[in-house]
């Protein structure tokens, strides 16, 4: 294999071990959260170091390799690659901001839930695996079929405030727990998110065609 | 930056989609319109019914493999493959309308109007600085040192070499670096007025800093001139250029605007050629 390919199969692996760390810590955060594990929460905390330096590292093998002037579906790769990273960056981040809600929780007695977290939990990890495997796979149709998915997930999460806001006038001494979940419910429609902003990077490798902020998901192409 | 449909280019005839849409977008007429343009020499063919068009006031990079005949479609250009006495042309080329493949047209009269730069820079050696520049027009009659005066500092500016050389005009052109001799070349094809500029790998013995004046040169110059390059070099065609060709085997493969060629060609042989992955 041409020396300059290793190290685009280098780059892939690494943004590809990086995707299963931000997953993983999604999948904890929310486990941690639901299980009211105290110590999956901090665990989750902690591995978030992990994610921040995997960006470091992408980005750094982005760099090293744009340097040697790419072109076509090389540059589109390595170009993404960086955009990739910092939606995982982020997505680390949110599931940081779940677990630390879900160690605040955990200490406080169980709210009775008013609300049901769970269908928004698995339509946003849904969402971040399809995008991800999207993106393994060179799948640009499967990327496209999972962006409507977001105003679904929108949608749940507004219901959910909506519902949280409501308990917490009627009762006041919920309020911080409600608050806690209102966190917990803006940063799973964040991993939707960065979900959705991965597929459309992906339709970008596969296709050349640019349909971020595009009405309908109609590409702006070269 | 031009957008357009991800396109396939049927063939024949292969002309592109992007320069009708460079003529669409307020520049006219083509200065060069090739159609169906082969190049034999002897009983080989090394250019198969070529047709593009050039835009003007744009400029032009053929990139392809060494031997794919990119260098034979620019000579053929101002009719340079007339001096191999085997080469035999068929098709059509018009510069602003005129066939100039015509044998009403005089080739002397012709390389006036479809100047060249060669790779190698090839200032005559024991000319000075100002004769080198200044040749073609005396060679042409022009005798008034008014006249020869004015179209060397003229032509030295729009070369981008008057600072370096206003002082020692008279120097030997040979007293120059390589980058400034290159442009001293450039200096002498603008001397004769050209309306097209065809350039054969005008950088590929320069220096990144020489390279960069002839990249900035270039792109200065397609305010005024029509021009034509032939680079190995991706990145600079990437840098310096409006539209591209991609020739292979004697074939334009595709033609389009350079924006989509290096980011997303449409044919696989030019995606293979631009990435390294060639053969």
């Amino acid at each position: 294999m041409p020396y300059f390919d290793q190290e685009l199969a280098a780059l892939k692996d690494k943004l590809l071990t990086m995707a299963s760390y931000a997953e993983d810590s999604v999948r904890n955060a929310v486990k941690a959260l639901t299980a009211r594990d105290y110590d999956l929460a901090l665990r989750v905390r902690s591995e978030d170091e992990v994610i921040d330096r995997f960006e470091l590292e992408v980005d750094e093998l982005a760099i090293n390799l744009l340097a040697k002037a790419p072109l076509a579906s090389d540059l589109r790769l390595i170009a993404v690659a960086m955009k990739i990273s910092q939606n995982l960056e982020r997505v680390g981040d949110e599931a940081t901001k779940i677990a630390n809600r879900a160690r605040d929780l955990s200490q406080e007695p169980p709210l009775k839930l008013i609300v049901d977290i769970n269908p928004m939990v698995h339509l946003a990890l849904q969402m971040l695996k399809d995008a991800l495997d999207a993106f393994v796979n060179q799948a640009p149709a499967a990327a496209r079929a999972l962006i409507p998915q977001d105003k679904e997930v929108d949608s749940l999460n507004k219901q959910i405030q909506h519902r949280l806001a409501g308990h917490m006038i009627e009762n006041p001494d919920t309020v911080t727990r409600c608050l806690n979940l209102m966190v917990v419910s803006k940063s799973l429609e964040r991993i939707a998110d960065h979900a959705k902003n991965i597929a459309e990077e992906v339709v970008y490798i596969c296709e050349a065609q640019d349909i971020r902020h595009a009405p309908g998901g109609r590409a702006v192409g070269m | 930056m031009i957008t357009e449909e991800r396109q396939t280019i049927p063939k024949p005839p292969l002309v592109a989609a992007d320069s009708a849409r460079a003529r669409e977008q307020g520049s006219g007429s083509p200065a060069l319109s090739v159609r169906n343009l082969s190049v034999f020499f002897g009983k080989v063919q090394v250019l198969k019914r070529i047709s593009l068009d050039a835009a003007a006031q744009a400029v032009t990079a053929i990139i392809g493999p060494s031997g794919c005949g990119k260098s034979t479609f620019l000579r053929s250009l101002n009719r340079m493959h007339e001096l191999v006495p085997s080469a035999r042309v068929e098709g059509e080329i018009r510069l602003f309308g005129e066939d100039i493949l015509s044998p009403e047209v005089e080739p002397v009269s012709l390389r006036r109007r479809v100047g060249m730069v060669f790779q190698k820079s090839n200032p005559f050696p024991t000319m000075s600085i100002a004769d080198n520049v200044t040749v073609g027009l005396r060679l042409n009659g022009v005798r008034q040192r008014s006249v020869l005066a004015q179209r060397l500092e003229h032509s030295l500016l729009m070369a981008a070499l008057w600072d370096e050389v206003k002082d020692r005009l008279d120097a030997p052109a040979t007293s120059l670096s390589g980058g400034q001799q290159q442009r001293l070349c450039i200096a002498r094809a603008l001397a004769v007025q050209p309306e097209v500029l065809l350039m054969d790998e005008p950088a590929s013995a320069l220096d990144p800093l020489a390279t960069r004046k002839i990249e900035d040169l270039i792109r200065e110059l397609k305010k005024k001139y029509t021009i034509l390059i032939v680079t190995h070099n991706m990145q600079q065609a990437a840098r310096t250029s409006d539209y591209t060709a991609f020739f292979y085997l004697g074939e334009l493969v595709e033609y389009g605007a350079t924006a989509r060629i290096f980011t997303n060609p449409a044919q696989k042989q030019t995606e293979d050629y631009v990435t390294g992955r060639f053969g």
